[in-house]
């Protein structure tokens, strides 16, 4: 292996000080606070951050250039695998760029559906934020409720699709399946608990002396920097700028959807804090009236194209019983789908998650790029860290919000 | 936006290689006068870089490109609420765009996965590395003539030695 190119090495250890004895140590990848792979090369000078370089890439499994070789309906259940904790967020955001490109609009109850898992899915994903980022600060108690919780949606979302993690429930042109009715009414009855629950973390967290110490004043970043440094989500909001994609480009139901965007003042890990846990408080918010509103008829549009991409209904063909007719060879046809290019994004769990799509007219996506709002976030990591407590490191990773899976792609 | 376009017409002119209005409004720039284009945007409110990614057209059918690759940034003004496309082609024995890391410190990482899996090397960036792939990775894995599954005595070395090494314990 090559030698790694150490560029900061030369200007930390050059130095004439005598005091100053920096030294480097490695930081995971197998490190139970990194919430996955991530590797962090650290400069320290005693317990003080100097340098933070992150390293990523051990998650990298080749999403865009294996998306080229598919389908675009095979593509969808990769993208569970981008943010794995909030499956259906991504599935949404790949699905509506491909209907932005086909031209297909989901009928009304496909659009509430998507909506109201998407908004659980958020809840869930805060959850699982909330619990890890507790347990990394020492709140014990808080990881166990917080699981509890998730725990609950999880099993709603059994209940709508038959999977917990990777999902895959909506599709292009709507959702896979429709929900019974039992089902949105134990969700209904369930947000009214979740509120309750919500007020009990807080009860934990927001006054405890330990954790305002813990996140008062660290890992600050102003709003012009959170810009500069492309930060969006919660992570932004955060900081006091006003940037949703439910807002600024509302797709699917949210534009028949009465919610607030919170936002913070200070763009320290207790107003990042604050934001998310007033976030999942609008997010029931929305699951009740997605319920209330929940228009009845189909939920998937009816020219929602197949696996193989024929998107034109099937001509009838003369064949015996148990016989399969094969017409066309799809991935060859020129035209299936317009060409051109098309940038669709949604609001994500942890900020916004766009897809750019090549068309060359195949059935195949010529180029996918996944903009994922967890590798921007890590790129930020270093201005957050430097000139921080080593224990301080590891709260300012979890009040990013970083899932690796999406972030090495 | 519409007035914004016809500024830029008038403005950049000789650089400018063609504006589209497709899903969003689209300019396609030249090299040479992108950096004044970008500091123009920036002071027009264009403060947010969403996305840079690179796109290789090698056997792109159904128009005929310039160039064979294109760099596509999208601009976000958060308080106009306006978004932005820009493209820049870039030729391939010539394979090389100006860096936006003195913009947007964004840049950095999205211009270092850019050369990672295109090898378009961006000038003025402070740390050009690969990102993604391992550092002794040959080859750049977007670019349309590089092959989804590698031949076995093509793989990754550090993967072959341990292959090796493996099948030596049985």
């Amino acid at each position: 292996m090559p030698e790694r190119k150490l560029q900061y090495k030369e200007e930390l250890f050059s130095t004439e000080d005598p005091f100053f004895t920096p030294f480097e140590i490695q930081m995971g990848p197998q490190h139970p606070s990194t919430h996955g792979v991530l590797k962090l090369r650290l400069v320290l000078e005693g317990e003080r951050i100097v340098d933070c370089e992150p390293e990523i890439g051990f998650l990298h499994r080749g999403l865009e250039k294996l998306a080229e070789s598919m389908s675009y309906t095979q593509v969808l259940p990769l993208t569970d695998r981008l943010d794995y904790i909030s499956a259906m967020n991504n599935n949404t955001g790949y699905a509506l760029a491909v209907e932005r490109l086909l031209g297909i609009e989901p009928p009304p109850r496909g659009k509430f559906l998507r909506t109201m898992v998407c908004e659980l899915a958020r809840v869930a994903s805060h959850l699982l934020w909330l619990a890890t980022h507790a347990l990394d600060i020492g709140a014990m108690t808080v990881f166990l409720y917080c699981f509890r919780e998730r725990e609950k949606i999880l099993d709603f979302f059994e209940d709508i699709c038959g999977a917990r993690l990777t999902v895959s429930y909506p599709k292009i042109g709507g959702v896979r399946l429709d929900v019974e009715m039992g089902t949105l009414e134990r969700i209904y009855d369930f947000l009214p608990e979740m509120e309750k629950r919500l007020e009990e973390y807080e009860g934990l967290l927001s006054e405890n002396r330990i954790w305002l110490e813990r996140t008062r004043g660290v890992g600050v970043i102003s709003a012009e920097e959170a810009i500069a440094y492309g930060l969006t989500g919660p992570s932004l909001r955060g900081s006091g700028v006003e940037y949703d994609v439910r807002k600024h480009f509302p797709y699917d139901a949210y534009p028949d959807l009465d919610f607030e965007v919170p936002i913070g003042k200070n763009g320290d890990i207790y107003d990042r804090y604050l934001c998310r846990l007033k976030e999942m408080r609008q997010s029931l918010r929305i699951v009740k009236q997605c319920i209330e509103k929940m228009p009845s008829g189909p939920v998937c549009a009816e020219n929602s194209p197949d696996l193989d991409m024929l998107i034109s209904k099937r001509a009838p063909v003369a064949m015996a019983k148990g016989e399969i007719a094969f017409i066309g060879f799809p991935f060859e046809r020129v035209n299936l789908v317009p060409f051109g290019e098309l940038y669709s994004a949604v609001e994500g769990a942890k900020g916004e998650l766009g897809f750019y799509i090549v068309s060359d007219g195949t059935g195949k996506p010529y180029r996918l790029h996944i903009r994922a709002p967890s590798f921007v976030h890590i790129s930020a990591l270093p201005k957050l860290a430097k000139g921080h407590f080593l224990a301080d490191l590891v709260s300012i990773i979890g009040t990013l919000d970083i899932v690796m899976g999406e972030c090495d792609r | 936006m519409k007035d914004l376009l016809s500024v830029i017409r008038d403005e950049f002119g000789k650089f400018i290689l063609e504006v589209r209005e497709e899903d969003l409004p689209t300019v396609i720039i030249k090299r040479d006068g992108f950096l004044e284009f970008i500091d123009f945007l920036r002071k027009e409110g264009f403060n947010h870089l969403l996305d840079l990614c690179a796109v290789d057209y090698l056997n792109y059918k159904p128009e005929k490109k310039i160039e064979r690759f294109e760099v596509v940034y999208h601009l976000y003004s958060i308080p106009k609420r306006e978004l932005l496309r820009v493209k820049v082609p870039i030729a391939e024995s010539d394979c090389w765009q100006y860096s936006l890391t003195s913009f947007w410190k964004a840049a950095n990482w999205f211009e270092r996965e850019c050369f990672d899996m295109f090898g378009i090397r961006f000038k003025g960036h402070p740390d050009l590395r690969r990102l993604l792939m391992p550092e002794d990775w040959e080859g750049h894995p977007l670019r349309k003539d590089y092959p989804v599954e590698l031949p076995e005595e093509k793989e990754w070395k550090a993967y072959r030695k341990f292959k090796t090494k493996a099948k030596g314990a049985q």
